[in-house]
């Protein structure tokens, strides 16, 4: 699939805005963090500046984004529009709660469940993001049970470490944020692998034969194709990354999305002071850009069955 | 709506016979040609006479082998929206631009409330709708809605533009929920099959299989050779050809 | 809130207003609706009364109207300004043009007229155009089809009076077994897909010769991948099989053919091997009940086999006794044939015996009496349902002319010859075999001023009709009826460039030129043509070729190469004339003829070139053009003479509604109002053959007096099919040393060799000459169904479906030499080398690559942007084609062409392959960058066409 950056900036950095409401949620109402006013200024920017910005960003894919908003009126089968109703619907509580945490200084009992809500309006937010393409079948490297969990621990870890960054920036000495992103990290990193592990090994049922019905007659090639230069069909579903880009591509996802982070994390916990505002400064956006190269190999390496009849034998 | 209509009686669709189709791309020109005009006007061409000319189409015609060596077969292939009973492009849209019909079964874009999110060209298998980049919109083939029912055209050509004009006439259109329609019969006798029946979507369209062949890997009641009765040699023939003389 | 599923427009009438017309997207000729909208074309269909193409439309002809709207259209005359060959013009007006022209041609006219060369490529308008040579007073004009079909056109005319193409067609809805020959696509582009369709459906047995699996081949029920050039030789073995078996009709041939004519047998006698005749001129037999050698009339049933007493004394044999010694030889078994088409014996013997289960197991039989030429009435019509048809794969070969004459012996052996089932003519064929009219350009024909004594085209039947000095030298620029191309039936474009252009016979002044590519596609040797086009006497600075005057719609590539360029109008802004007298639309159930009419006003400075030759002609003072005060006979232009020309009383170009009142059909009285009543019959005409006449046309009483009523025939006289050819025994005989014309030395042993009376397989030439092991492989060529030559390119529609095009190999070939997909590779002949991508398949004869024909352009050309893929990854197959061969004993280097008829070998093509750099990724060899045309528009680079008939924007 051809990677719009458009809906690779809109995952990644609504993802990881609604993964640093998610955990302000649960760490403001369980008492990790305290309702600190310029903590939570920063951090309820990032998280919902980040959404924001996704969500506007996305529409940026759109042909005709004046029109966007006739986006919500198909929740009841389309995870697309499910999608901009929970995004917007987050909105609500994080809002509220972001009032209660940075005007009113509260982040528990009702504001904490408010938070709770935001947290768990997030979480549905990004299942709905995770389905538009976990539920497609033309794409068995979506279509598969990997998907969610990527999504949502990505979000988890990126959410974390901004959340660590958003302390560090405003003084503030505590680490929850660090702790969450040293947890969901490695969560992030295994689910990553998995799903690697899986699109490397498992093909779509569909075949260049079943797409055409002619593997009675043997093996299936294509010819000739309708036309020769591509047409939107080969540039947005039959874009082809070689393998050698992708191991590379993945290497620096891994490296800037997992290890490096993580390390920095560790060491950030390890070593207060100047060593840790550093390595905090460095975590997020390093883990960020992984992401986003993550992001996009999860588009480059996705293949649609379309390709199936322009000449792949499986997708 | 993108919630997909009850199942109706009525499912039009085409039958390709694909034992026939000799891959001379009228019909996908054709189609073209119709719909440049027609409701979902224009089928823009970006760069028509640049380096890259990509031009929206709702026909295709692809060539495939099948088979290796003298015994594999050349099988021309076109590609066009299958209207699917169960189609996913439908239901991801999150518009309703994105419609099936209930009285017919074709699906449709609506173009006024598309967004041009390209998803439902995502959640089709089939390759079988194309972006409109200029429009910013989705366009398909519309089963040619607007020849189909139009009384302004006389009877006989109330067929899709593309079924009309296949010379070889390997394009058939009528109604698939009808078994006693021609080409539900059609489907019956050749054994009419789904693309990816395992996506579970459900094409209307079917396609007919290319016939065995009957040459030496298949002809098992075919004359061997002929018995020689003429001596080739030293003018053994001369005087034989008289006798077969009726007169 | 929008309505989601809003309701469908139940009455929307397509466009405001319809009118008929021709297509002319290729040279097929359907019938097409247009329906207008707001003055622009809203939408082409097919007709569906139309005889030819009965209401469907290919790719091409939908993409009719980018065809019309393309911003390669030429706008205005031009004048060359700039070096030949670097496109750089200037505009002028149109009377400027035409005095210039007038100036020239007027020049040579009362000097030479052979200084003019008129040649012509894909147009239909040849009644015209060869007339008007005629007029002018030069023998040197042709069309396309020297290069085209000529060996296709002259088999058949000399054999069995018509001819596959557009002179026949297969009995699509009766025949059993239908054997198909080298077609990719051919003219009859939509009759033949629609005959497929039906043959199909019905379960006949389909089968395709052809080395490669495409189009038509991929849905044939076996398809035969044989060895190039060797399809003779296939051929001549089944025949093999069939004699030995005694599988042929005997009675057929005893009837309609000259198997029992006695050919005298006196070698050394200088009417060896002719027909034995009485002084009435009339063929000997030998009665089969009586034994008397006796004229071969109605009553008589001749003997096929024996030898006879001829009345001089000498012996006799039937033509046929010949012919089955030939073809029993063991040279023509299976098992040698095997070797060389590389088809296993089995499939031969298969085949044969296919086709005898075919003809004569289960005739189809048509309940209708009918009356032979003879006067013997017969109940019912027996057809002998076995069908062939043929093009260009066996044409364009050296070795085509007896190919093609070889595959109508075998259909006449069957017995299908206009039976039901078999192969049909198409009225106005059959004709007398051959036409019995006769190329002039003998010296006394030619007079300054003066028109030409006679048509420049026509069918030899002897050495005096050969257009020859007393030395043998041709006289004709293109050598077409010399020794090295006697049956030149159609002329020989494909040569006129190099012989104007090395003075050979003869210099000329003017090249003039109408819809042919010729700098490009149309010619072989692309490369040298163009330096030929642009070459310079390096003493007087002169080109060699001094003028070039051309005709065409589009910026081609050949408009650089002009110094004067006339724009023609596109198709549906002219009057053209589809004629009985030109190439017929008839099909085997109906004559038809039909017209173009202008269906919109050109927006440019442009004019329908017919009209342009009619104004040019009686600038010229042309006789026929002229009234006697020398006013113009037609001041209506082309219309005007469509509708007022007469060959002779009552013959002209349209044989619909003729008469005052268009009460006539076929001939008749001029009728001023015709144009209309055909616009009213939506552009055709058709007549209906009597149920009677359907078949056996050849023989059918009631089909002989219908055609001579209609004007087809001069006598209603049988037209008895020639499996032995005496035309060609009597070159064999000048060759041998009869006659008062006779070859000169050098040509001799050719021309005995292959002006065999009786069909014969050779190797193609190229093959022979260059020898199988440094280049072992053949290439071919292919068109492809949605693109037409190269004026398709600058289609915005088409142009997406072929924008470039690839080598297509054997995926085996592929692997042994190391080829993979997408890979750059030299393709190389004894003439040339080009780069080009490969592609690998499964579907192909392993020792034979290919590509689709003209898909390459030259860069510049056609209004594309620089860079466009067609020239950049798109090649021309044809730089690696010599338009000579190599250099023979003597050193004399014969055109790359069929000896009998001159038809140019395209496909005798040898390579081999070799790895090549990617480096660059572009196709070679680079020609230079055209300088666009003056006056051209810009490219638009988003094209939203019908968007205002929707009502939008
Ligand atoms: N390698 C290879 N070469 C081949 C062949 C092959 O099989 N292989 N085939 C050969 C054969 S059979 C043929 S017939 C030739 C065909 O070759 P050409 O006769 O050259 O055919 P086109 O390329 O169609 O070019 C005809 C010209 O007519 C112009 N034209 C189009 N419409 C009009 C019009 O309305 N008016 C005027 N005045 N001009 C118009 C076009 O712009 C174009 O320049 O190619 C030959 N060349
Ligand atoms: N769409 C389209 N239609 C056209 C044209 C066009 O350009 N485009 N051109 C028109 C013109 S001018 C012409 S002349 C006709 C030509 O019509 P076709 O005769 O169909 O011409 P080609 O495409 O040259 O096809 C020749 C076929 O012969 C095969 N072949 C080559 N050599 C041999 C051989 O030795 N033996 C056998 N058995 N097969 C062989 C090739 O593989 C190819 O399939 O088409 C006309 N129709
Ligand atoms: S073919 Fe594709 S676009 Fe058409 S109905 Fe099925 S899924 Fe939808
Ligand atoms: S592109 Fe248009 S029709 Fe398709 S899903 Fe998006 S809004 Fe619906
Ligand atoms: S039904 Fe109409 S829109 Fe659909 S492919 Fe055929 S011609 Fe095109
Ligand atoms: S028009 Fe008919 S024969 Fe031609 S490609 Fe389409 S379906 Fe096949
Ligand atoms: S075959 Fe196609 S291009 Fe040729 S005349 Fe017919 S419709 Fe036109
Ligand atoms: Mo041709």
């Amino acid at each position: 699939m051809h990677p719009a950056l458009s809906v690779i900036l809109f995952t990644t950095a609504s993802g990881a805005g609604y993964g640093i409401i998610f955990w302000l949620g649960v760490l403001g109402e369980t008492g990790a963090y305290p309702p600190d006013r310029t903590f939570g200024l920063l951090a309820f920017g990032l998280g919902l500046g980040g959404i924001t910005a996704g969500l506007l960003a996305s529409t940026a894919h759109l042909g005709h984004p004046e029109r966007a908003w006739r986006a919500f009126s198909q929740w009841r089968t389309s995870w697309l529009s499910r999608e901009g109703v929970a995004s917007l619907a987050t909105y609500v509580p994080a809002g509220l709660f972001g009032i209660g945490w940075v005007f009113l200084g509260e982040n528990r009992e009702i504001w904490g469940f408010l938070g709770v809500l935001a947290a768990a309006a997030s979480v549905v937010t990004i299942v709905c993001t995770a389905y538009i393409y976990r539920s497609l079948k033309t794409i068995q490297r979506w279509c598969n049970a990997w998907v969610l969990p990527n999504y949502l621990a990505l979000a988890a870890m990126t959410g974390a470490l901004w959340l660590d960054l958003a302390a560090v920036l405003t003084g503030e000495p505590f680490t929850p944020g660090a702790e969450a992103a040293l947890c969901s990290i490695p969560v992030a990193a295994f689910l990553k692998f998995g799903y690697w592990r899986f699109i490397d090994a498992t093909h779509s049922t569909s075949t260049a034969e079943s797409a055409t019905g002619l593997g009675s007659l043997g093996k299936v090639r294509l010819f000739e194709a309708p036309h020769t230069s591509d047409n939107y069909l080969m540039k947005e579903m039959g874009f082809h990354i070689a393998r050698k880009h992708a191991t590379k591509l993945r290497c620096i996802a891994v490296i800037a999305g997992f290890v490096l982070p993580c390390l920095l994390t560790a060491i950030a916990l390890a070593m207060p002071g100047a060593i840790r505002v550093i390595a905090v400064l460095i975590a997020a956006p390093l883990a960020t850009a992984g992401v986003l190269v993550e992001r996009w190999l999860f588009f480059a390496e996705a293949r649609h069955t379309v390709t199936l009849y322009y000449g792949a034998s499986t997708a | 709506m993108t919630s997909l209509p009850p199942p109706g009686a009525k499912r039009l669709g085409l039958v390709i016979d694909l034992d026939i189709c000799v891959g001379c791309h009228a019909c996908a020109v054709n189609c073209k040609e119709w719909n440049s005009g027609g409701m979902a006007a224009p089928l823009t061409d970006l760069q028509p006479y640049g380096v890259e000319p990509d031009g929206v189409w709702f026909n295709r015609v692809h060539t495939f082998e099948a088979g290796e060596g003298a015994t594999g077969r050349t099988v021309h292939f076109p590609r066009s929206c299958l209207h699917c009973a169960e189609p996913d492009c439908v239901t991801v849209c999150p518009t309703g631009a994105s419609y099936k019909r209930a009285e017919d079964g074709i699906v449709l874009v609506n173009e006024d409330l598309c967004i041009g999110c390209k998803l439902c060209s995502w959640a089709c298998p089939y390759g079988a709708r194309e972006f409109d980049s200029d429009a910013g919109v989705m366009k398909k083939c519309t089963l040619c809605a607007d020849r189909i029912y139009n009384e302004a055209l006389e009877e006989v050509d109330r067929v899709p533009a593309c079924v009309a004009t296949c010379p070889v006439s390997a394009r058939h259109f009528g109604d698939l929920g009808d078994p006693q329609s021609e080409v539900s019969l059609l489907v019956a006798a050749r054994g009419g099959y789904d693309l990816m029946p395992e996506m579970g979507y459900k094409p209307t369209n079917k396609y007919l299989p290319p016939r065995p062949r009957r040459d030496q890997t298949t002809c098992g009641a075919a004359p061997v050779a002929l018995a020689p009765v003429v001596v080739a040699e030293a003018d053994g023939f001369l005087g034989w050809i008289d006798r077969l003389l009726s007169r | 809130m929008t309505q989601i599923d809003p309701p469908i427009a139940r009455n929307q009438p397509i466009g405001d207003e319809v009118k008929f017309t021709t297509c002319y997207m290729c040279a097929c000729r359907c019938g097409i609706k247009v329906h207008l909208k707001d003055g622009g074309i809203r939408f082409i269909e097919g007709n569906r009364n139309h005889p030819v193409n009965k209401g469907v439309l290919c790719a091409k002809g939908s993409a009719g109207l980018m065809q019309h709207y393309s911003p390669a259209r030429l706008q205005k005359p031009l004048l060359r300004v700039g070096p030949r060959g670097s496109g750089e013009f200037r505009e002028i007006e149109w009377d400027e043009a035409l005095a210039l022209a007038t100036q020239w041609l007027g020049d040579i006219r009362r000097t030479d007229p052979r200084k003019l060369a008129f040649f012509t490529g894909r147009d239909q308008s040849q009644a015209l155009t060869g007339w008007w040579a005629s007029q002018f007073g030069t023998p040197n004009y042709a069309a396309h089809g020297g290069f085209c079909s000529v060996n296709m056109a002259a088999a058949g005319l000399y054999t069995i009076g018509g001819s596959f193409w557009e002179f026949g067609e297969t009995d699509w809805d009766l025949t059993r077994y239908f054997l198909m020959f080298g077609v990719a696509e051919d003219h009859d582009s939509n009759p033949i897909k629609k005959g497929l369709g039906k043959l199909k459906g019905r379960g006949a047995k389909f089968v395709s010769v052809n080395p490669i699996r495409t189009g038509y081949s991929a849905i044939a029920d076996e398809w035969i991948g044989i060895k190039p050039g060797t399809d003779g030789l296939f051929v001549m073995a089944l025949i093999h099989e069939l004699l030995r078996a005694e599988r042929v009709d005997a009675d057929y041939l005893a009837r309609y053919t000259n198997a029992g004519w006695l050919v005298i047998d006196d070698p050394g006698a200088a009417d060896h091997g002719l027909f034995a005749r009485n002084d009435k001129g009339e063929p000997l037999v030998r009665d089969l009940e009586t034994g008397e050698v006796t004229a071969f009339t109605p009553t008589v049933a001749p003997r096929l086999s024996g030898e006879a007493l001829l009345p001089d004394g000498r012996s006799g044999v039937p033509s046929f006794t010949l012919l089955a010694a030939r073809y029993l030889d063991p040279r023509y078994s299976p098992d040698r044939a095997a070797t060389e088409t590389g088809i296993p014996a089995e499939t031969i013997r298969r085949i044969a015996a296919e086709l005898a289960q075919a003809a004569f197991d289960a005739p189809v039989i048509i309940e209708q009496p009918w009356t032979d030429w003879a006067g013997r009435r017969h109940d019912r019509m027996v057809g002998r349902p076995v069908s062939m048809h043929a093009m260009r794969g066996i044409s364009a070969h050296s070795n085509g002319f007896h190919t093609c004459r070889a595959i109508h012996l075998l259909q006449t052996l069957l017995g299908s010859i206009d039976t039901p089932g078999g192969f049909r003519y198409e009225p106005p064929f059959p004709r007398p075999i051959p036409p019995a009219i006769k190329p002039a350009g003998h010296a006394h024909q030619i007079q300054a001023g003066k028109p030409l004594a006679g048509p420049p085209l026509g069918f030899p039947t002897g050495p005096e009709d050969l257009l020859v000095e007393a030395d043998g030298t041709p006289r004709r620029i293109d050598k077409a009826f010399s020794w090295e191309a006697p049956l030149a039936a159609h002329g020989l474009l494909h040569l006129v460039i190099r012989n104007a252009w090395s003075g050979d016979p003869y210099p000329i002044d003017t090249l003039f030129l109408y819809m042919a590519n010729m700098s490009w596609n149309s010619s072989m040797n692309t490369s040298g043509v163009m330096q030929m086009l642009v070459d310079q006497d390096p003493e007087t600075g002169d080109y060699k070729i001094p003028r070039i005057i051309y005709s065409d719609a589009y910026a081609s590539e050949m408009v650089a190469y002009a110094d004067l360029v006339l724009p023609d109008t596109t198709y549906l802004e002219r009057y053209d004339c589809i004629s009985l007298l030109d190439r017929p639309i008839s099909n085997a159930e109906a004559a038809a003829d039909a017209i173009r009419q202008p269906i919109v006003k050109p927006d440019r400075d442009v004019r329908p070139f017919q009209d342009v030759l009619i104004d040019l002609g009686a600038r010229l003072g042309l006789p026929g053009l002229v009234k006697p005060d020398g006013s113009p006979r037609y001041p209506g232009f082309y219309p005007d003479y469509i509708v007022n020309h007469e060959r002779k009383p009552g013959f002209g170009l349209l044989a619909g509604w003729r008469g005052a009142k268009g009460e006539d059909h076929g001939t008749g009285p001029i009728n001023p109002g015709q144009l209309d009543a055909y616009i009213d019959n939506e552009c055709f005409w058709r007549a209906h053959i009597p149920e009677e006449a359907l078949y056996f046309k050849h023989s059918n009483r009631a089909y002989l007096d219908w055609a001579v009523k209609m004007g087809f025939l001069d006598k209603a006289e049988p037209v008895t099919l020639q499996v032995y050819s005496e035309p060609l025994q009597r070159f064999r005989l000048a060759a041998q040393g009869h006659g008062k014309v006779q070859p000169p030395d050098e040509h001799r042993a050719r021309v005995e060799r292959y002006f065999d009376p009786l069909p014969f397989w050779y190797p193609p030439f190229e093959e022979t000459d260059v020898g199988p092991d440094a280049f072992p492989l053949s290439a071919l060529t292919q068109r492809p169904m949605a693109m037409y030559h190269s004026w398709g390119s600058q289609n915005a529609w088409l142009r997406q479906i072929h924008g470039e095009n690839r080598l297509h190999l054997h995926r085996g070939l592929g692997q042994e030499l190391g080829i993979a997909d997408d890979d750059w590779i030299y393709v190389i002949s004894n003439h040339g080398r080009i780069k080009v991508q490969a592609k690998l398949m499964e579907g192909v004869n392993r020792d034979t690559v290919w590509t689709w024909n003209a898909i390459g352009k030259q860069r510049g050309a056609w209004n594309l942007a620089p860079g466009a893929k067609e020239s950049e990854r798109g090649f021309l197959m044809n730089h690696l084609i010599n338009d000579l061969l190599p250099a023979r004993d003597g050193g004399y280097r014969y055109a790359n062409a069929d000896p009998v008829t001159g038809q140019a070998a395209w496909y005798d093509l040898r390579v081999r392959i070799e790895k090549a750099p990617a480096e660059d990724e572009v196709s070679e060899p680079r020609a230079p960058m055209l300088a666009l045309p003056p006056g051209l528009p810009e490219r638009p680079s988003v094209l939203r066409y019908g968007v205002k008939f929707r009502g939008l924007k």
